[in-house]
């Protein structure tokens, strides 16, 4: 009785042995909780101390207001001049990096040009320096006298301290999504069909608009989205090189932080509320974006 | 129209094409990234190493480190167990609700930072759901360390639970059941047969972890109360010192903040190297 299950688990491993390698889609495996538990006990309760319970926290708050109060908070006017500093910031910051990311991932794919390897690897810095550090370079980058603002400030351009300082911090931190989504998708086109494209007739531009750029859009939107998603919520660089001035240059997040250092709580609560209400939209959204371009991979 | 001709002017349009292409790709890039990358360091040093050491000798500043330090130390480990049992959980269980506690994982990634403080002031805070029971034991979660750490490890914590995901996924579970069936016990298992295969994807989520903790700003700022001296990581001793018009010991930290940057970056690279991909959608 005791040989019996080792002399039917030898072949069985022999067997699961033999597959490695040559299958890589694997069978996910049915729950087996008395094997499983811990990890799913840490899984569970890190996710519900950490995240859960402090959305939960929130949530109440925001539902003790009366739905008429809230919307009366929810769309003052500061709070509207915010959202739209913000939500229209974002959204410009987002497209042209749409367009920038898309040649800088062009450029970086299929041209071989010396210092390549670096250009590419600072692509990520956005992700790697932090926000505060950003604001406060590109503030004095982009002032009356920084090296760039220098250049525009002789035409009347303020750069920093002003919408269009909100909008540089936006495009610094938001610039490496759209590079790192499309990449990938490059990578793995073939330029065979190009070729063909070519030799059957069609233009330079007719061979990028009808063949190269279709299967190229689902990456592209969902680096666009998730950069707006990002710059929806930023707050350290924008601090730094914004003015901060209500009506003017002030956005939703810093005006949730002025709110909270007032102790209006409920204020603070509503327009955070509005902000969490967008980021789960954008999630939502962003997962649409990328089954859609799993579905045009396959 | 003959073959030849398209193919020369092809030719001509790339010769043209490429050069322009590079050049609006890297004057894009030295405007938003590599022009600023540059005068972190020069503000931080074009008066001398003299200036810069006097900011770095200040007592605010070397507590500032200190506590930049302290936090990354507390929140790296949490999340690392986390990230570990998560990603476990999801690449080797199909269960109803799987792709919800993916949303869920990645949350942190879409909420504002700021929004991510205010939470946990409405949950610890003197208004907030536990502060009567808080006062009543004499314990302090915001404006203190707890905050600041809480807050950190929010806003780190699904790098490790993304990167080690796809690595789980790829090396399939014939491996863990083959120990299994030997006799190897669950952290044999996890030591001998899991870990090594892992290492490099789990080590790319603790780089970006790390990296997340030392320069959060946001949700650290909104719980410190930026008591200068006790309560300011870096970062915040950056904003602080630059809205105090110190530039100098702004710089200062702004120069050490970046140099993590620069190093993170570099290992981030040799780390793609090994793993031999390219991050997608990589925050």
């Amino acid at each position: 009785m005791l040989d019996k299950p080792q002399l039917e688990s030898l072949p069985l491993a022999a067997d699961s042995q033999a597959r490695v390698g040559v299958s890589d889609q694997y069978a996910p495996q049915i729950v087996r909780p008395s094997r499983l538990s811990w990890p799913w006990v840490v899984t569970i309760a890190y996710l519900s101390i950490m995240l859960l319970i402090p959305m939960a926290a929130m949530i109440t708050k925001s539902m003790t207001v009366e739905p008429a109060e809230f919307w009366r908070i929810a769309t003052e006017p500061v709070a509207l001049s915010a959202y739209d500093v913000t939500f229209v910031t974002s959204f410009l910051a987002a497209a042209v990096n749409g367009v920038m990311g898309t040649l800088v991932a062009w450029v970086l794919v299929r041209y071989e040009f010396p210092g390549r390897k670096i250009i590419d690897a600072v692509v990520d810095l956005p992700f790697a320096l932090p926000t505060a550090v950003a604001g406060l370079v590109l503030a004095t980058v982009y002032s009356q006298q920084g090296w760039i603002g220098q250049l525009f400030a002789p035409f009347g351009i303020q750069m920093a301290f002003s919408r269009m300082g909100v909008f540089i911090a936006m495009v610094f931190i938001s610039f490496p999504f759209v590079v790192r989504t499309l990449q990938p998708v490059l990578q793995e086109q073939e330029q065979e069909i190009e070729e063909a494209a070519w030799s059957l007739g069609a233009s330079p531009l007719q061979t990028f608009v009808r063949v190269i750029l279709p299967p190229l859009v689902p990456p592209i939107l969902t680096g666009v989205a998730l950069g707006f998603s990002r710059a929806v919520g930023e707050y350290g660089s924008v601090i730094l090189i914004a003015s901060n001035v209500p009506f003017n240059d002030l956005i939703a997040p810093v005006l949730v932080f002025q709110r909270l250092e007032q102790y209006n709580f409920e204020g603070a609560t509503v327009v955070g509320t509005v902000l969490l209400i967008a980021s789960l939209v954008l999630l939502l959204l962003i997962n649409a974006l990328q089954r859609w371009g799993r579905r045009y991979a396959n | 129209m003959p073959t030849n001709g398209i193919n020369v002017e092809n030719r001509a349009t790339q010769n043209w094409g490429k050069p322009l292409l590079i050049g609006i790709a890297l004057i894009y890039m030295a405007a938003i990234l590599l022009v600023p990358a540059i005068a972190v360091f020069y503000e931080a040093f074009h008066r001398g190493f003299g200036p810069f050491l006097e900011a770095v000798g200040h007592r605010e500043f070397q507590n500032a480190i200190r506590l930049t330090l302290i936090t990354a130390a507390i929140t790296v480990p949490l999340n690392l167990v986390f990230g570990l049992c998560a990603a476990w959980v999801i690449a080797r269980n199909q269960f109803r609700g799987r792709t919800l506690l993916v949303s869920i994982i990645d949350l942190p990634f879409s909420i504002s930072p700021v929004v991510v403080g205010l939470m946990l002031v409405l949950l610890y805070g003197r208004i907030g759901w536990l502060g009567p029971f808080l006062q009543s034991i004499n314990f302090r979660v915001i404006f203190s360390l707890p905050g600041i750490v809480i807050a950190t490890v929010i806003v780190s914590l699904p790098f490790v639970a993304r990167e080690v995901i796809p690595v789980l996924e790829d090396m399939g579970p014939e491996q863990e059941e083959a120990a299994r069936t030997l006799g190897a016990q669950d952290w044999q298992i996890f030591w001998r047969v899991i870990l090594p295969h892992i290492r490099w994807g789990l080590l790319y989520g603790l780089l970006l972890t790390n990296a997340r903790a030392m320069g959060e700003f946001g949700a650290v700022a909104v719980v410190s109360g930026n008591l200068a001296g006790r309560t300011q990581t870096l970062p915040i001793f950056v904003e602080h010192a630059y809205k105090n018009y110190q530039t100098q010991a702004a710089f200062g930290a702004a120069a050490i903040l970046a140099l993590l940057a620069v190093v993170t970056l570099i290992l981030k690279e040799i780390l793609e190297r090994r793993t031999q991909h390219k991050r997608s959608s990589a925050h």
